[in-house]
């Protein structure tokens, strides 16, 4: 069955940046993994490890130095059609001339469709996000999480069959962060888009995924693989106490600090 | 801050100077056939603007300038965007920029008779070339201050080159490019001014050099008065417009500052 084969497929993906002296220093090293269609996955590893240059790379916006992407089958080489990327500094990300119905409107342009129903298509995303009432705001005028928000629900506009996130949710407080997580949630399963997930939160990615990647230190490679079968839809209170949850948390944990171990 | 309508202390300066000038002018004959008093300037100034003399001269003027200055717009944005976004075009013409842009633009005025004669073409083609500079300037440097996030956005929603020049460089340097624009404006009314009194035929150039050669001063006076009235008119009519094109940026740089 075709539905069966993986949307999105990294093989041995390497990267390296060349620095001043003409030294290289390898940011990633043969990463691979795959991800299916539908599915939440989540790629976790400490600050610094190559994870942004990862998922650029999978977005087509640097190309690697090694192995390949392939979205849907078809080798990525520059920004695939199907896959759109959302940067954790949304604040440099939105454009700060358009209000938020004209950011939104903006995912949908790029998509290239009709003016006439895009309006209506573009309120309906932005009620989706809970962000009713401020169509016509610019960014500056809304709070760290209600401009995530915006930008989500821009690049949801795009209609993306791969939505990649990067950290979407490390510069804003706690509490925002934990209803963003549910918010999140509730997109994932009424649009039925494949999401790759990029934080440095164990407990986030064990909350929001179906299957988390462990990435150790530079050069990152995946140094493991968790599936979490926890119950859906998930709850930020008995979720985060079940004790399935406890022991992945252990689980991950102990993998990226026996990492550190034998590094030091 | 609240914006006030009239600027009563700013009005009162400006009054007392020209009581100033007027009692001064009257007390001292010798003075006033160089400096006629402001109430008879005035009374010229509305004799001419009837006779229509002076409103042919302003509107040749004010041709030219709207011509000169809305093409090194046009010139000076575009290319300003290219050269800001494409780091190798910057370096070629980097150099040649920094030689020319401090010559003073009226020294060109020679060569643009040499090459384009003595009408319009050739006082547009000096205020285009004067113009250009502060646009072009300010556009490169906003196009290069752009984050690299914003572009890369417009790479992951598939946007080609061209149109992330045209819908994302374009407005995320708009706030500089206004800039240069506010800068150049005045530049432009006196390329015009200037280039209208060395090449003469018509224009408030001329008309304020030739009133002072035929010794009718309060003639040139009048003219003068115009053409400051031009200047004053043209920069509020820009700040009116700046302020509704840049809201969205008014509002970011009032947040910033407590």
């Amino acid at each position: 069955m075709k539905a069966q084969a993986p949307i999105l497929q990294v093989e041995n993906l390497s990267k390296s940046y060349r620095q001043a002296g003409g030294e290289s220093t390898r940011a990633i090293e043969n990463i691979s993994f795959t991800v299916n269609v539908g599915e939440f996955v989540s790629l976790v590893g400490p600050s610094g490890c190559g994870k942004t240059t990862l998922l650029m790379s999978i977005a087509g916006l640097i190309a690697p130095s090694a192995g390949r992407v392939t979205v849907k089958g078809a080798a990525v080489n520059g920004p695939p059609r199907d896959l759109v990327l959302v940067f954790q500094e949304y604040n440099k990300s939105l454009f700060a001339w358009r209000t938020v119905l004209g950011n939104v409107l903006f995912g949908l342009e790029a998509k290239g469709r009709s003016p006439l129903d895009a309006e209506a298509k573009g309120r309906w995303l932005i009620g989706l996000v809970g962000l009713e009432g401020f169509e016509r705001h610019y960014p500056w005028e809304l709070s760290g999480g209600m401009q995530q928000r915006v930008a989500i629900a821009r690049a949801l506009a795009y209609e993306p069959q791969v939505l990649l996130m990067d950290e979407p949710f490390g510069s804003v407080d706690a509490m925002t962060r934990l209803e963003l997580e549910d918010g999140l949630l509730k997109l994932w399963k009424e649009l039925g888009t494949t999401i790759l997930f990029v934080t440095h939160d164990i407990e986030e990615a064990i909350y929001l995924s179906d299957r988390i990647y462990v990435l150790g230190r530079r050069p990152s490679r995946v140094i493991h693989a968790v599936d979490v079968r926890l119950e859906r839809p998930r709850n930020q209170l008995t979720t985060r106490a079940d004790p399935d949850f406890m022991k992945l948390r252990n689980e991950i944990y102990r993998r990226t600090a026996g990492e550190a171990r034998n590094e030091a | 801050m609240k914006h006030r309508r009239f600027n009563l202390p700013g009005l009162a300066v400006f009054a007392a100077l020209l009581l100033l000038w007027e009692v001064s002018s009257h007390s001292n004959p010798n003075l006033q056939s160089y400096f006629p008093p402001p109430s008879e300037v005035m009374s010229v100034l509305f004799r001419l603007a009837f006779a229509r003399e002076l409103l042919g001269h302003l509107v040749d003027t004010l041709e030219r300038f709207l011509g000169g200055y809305l093409l090194a717009a046009a010139i000076a944005v575009s290319l300003g965007v290219c050269l800001g976004y494409f780091r190798l075009a910057h370096s070629f013409f980097d150099l040649l920029i920094e030689l020319l842009r401090p010559m003073p633009s009226v020294a060109i005025i020679p060569v643009a008779i040499l090459l384009l004669g003595i009408g319009d073409a050739m006082m547009i083609g000096v205020t285009v070339y004067a113009c250009a500079w502060p646009i072009l300037i300010n556009t490169i440097d906003g196009v290069r201050s752009i984050d690299r996030t914003l572009i890369d956005t417009g790479r992951t929603f598939g946007l080609g080159r061209m149109r992330i020049l045209r819908e994302i460089a374009l407005p995320a340097a708009a706030p500089y490019i206004m800039t240069g624009l506010r800068v150049s404006l005045p530049i432009a009314l006196i390329l015009v001014t200037t280039s209208e009194m060395v090449v003469g035929g018509s224009g408030l150039g001329y008309f304020i050099l030739d009133e002072e050669r035929s010794f009718r001063t309060k003639e040139m006076f009048a003219g003068i008065a115009v053409v400051a009235l031009l200047g004053y008119a043209l920069n509020r009519l820009f700040v009116a417009l700046e302020n509704r094109m840049l809201a969205w940026h008014r509002g970011i740089t009032a947040k910033g500052t407590p």
